[in-house]
């Protein structure tokens, strides 16, 4: 996979690096705090580290246990802008849609409206 | 509990899933279920909302009933793009069919729509795209970065000499 959005997604995929990516928002942590909460080895944590690294998420001031891990914002940015224009054409679709509805609401009020009592409406 | 008359229309919500290659979009609407399945399943009314702005959809197959099919062709400014796929089941409350872009005929995505009457003449959309891999699925998404909502169709061009089409006809047709 080398689309960078699909490795984004793979690598959120898995809950323990979901779980690093949360801790990291709080700021900068060594790959030894990081494991500390973990029944997993330091070598474990590192290797989900790595995955994140590649996939952009992280970045790391080196490969020992006390360099700091750094949260990447900006591919969550670009992720969520990836995500919000869809959206955007989403709901735009469902505004024509709404006003498709509206119409509907209204034809299917002339063909209801032959039914006798009280219809107010004057041509 | 109704206190106001005028509900506020709820904007479409979406979510990616990491886990899965789905992408599902929920909207409110001031319609009953039955209205929303007949904007949906009578192919006039369709070819008026599809979108996006500016496209001219032409409904050439259309049988919205379990195990129909359907196909059409969107055009914008001289580029047509046509999708199709079959109605795998049709339901007043859930409609579920398959969905192809022609221009990339191996690829087909798996798309569930519900309507949930909310009362008061208020129903939920719920839409469920399930794409055959993260890479189709990440494409559509991506789709919105190159050819946005501000209709900037100019860029096509640049899309097409490149491998952009894929993102132009996502565009089109998502």
């Amino acid at each position: 996979m080398t689309d960078p959005l699909s490795q984004v997604f793979a690598a959120l995929g898995d809950p323990t690096r979901r779980d690093l990516v949360a801790r990291l928002t709080d700021g900068d942590a060594t790959v030894g705090q990081l494991a500390t909460p973990y029944e997993v080895s330091v070598q474990a944590i590192s290797k989900h580290l790595k995955v994140l690294e590649q996939a952009g998420l992280v970045s790391r001031g080196g490969q020992g246990h006390r360099s700091p891990v750094h949260l990447e914002a900006g591919v969550f940015d670009l992720m969520t802008k990836w995500i919000e224009r869809y959206r955007q054409r989403a709901e735009a679709r469902y505004q024509r849609l709404d006003a498709v509805l509206a119409e509907l609401a209204e034809l299917e009020d002339e063909e209801a409206g032959h039914r006798p009592p009280h219809t107010e409406e004057t041509a | 509990m109704s206190t106001t008359q005028t509900t506020p229309r709820t904007a479409a919500t979406i979510e990616a899933d990491p886990t899965v290659p789905i992408i599902r979009v929920t909207r409110d609407f001031t319609a009953t279920a039955a209205q929303l399945f007949r904007a949906h399943t009578d192919p006039e009314l369709f070819a008026r909302w599809v979108g996006p702005d500016g496209t001219t959809t032409t409904v050439d197959r259309w049988d919205a009933s379990t195990g129909g099919a359907w196909r059409y062709v969107s055009a914008h400014e001289g580029m047509e793009f046509a999708f199709h796929g079959c109605f795998h089941e049709v339901r007043p409350d859930r409609i579920v069919q398959t969905f192809t872009w022609e221009g990339e005929p191996d690829g087909v995505a798996l798309e569930t729509l519900t309507f949930e009457d909310l009362g008061d003449g208020r129903t939920r959309l719920r839409s469920q795209s399930l794409c055959d891999s993260f890479e189709a699925r990440d494409a559509w998404l991506r789709s919105g970065m190159e050819v946005g909502v501000d209709h900037g169709y100019a860029k096509l061009d640049t899309l097409l000499a490149a491998d952009g089409v894929t993102e132009a006809a996502a565009e089109v047709g998502a």
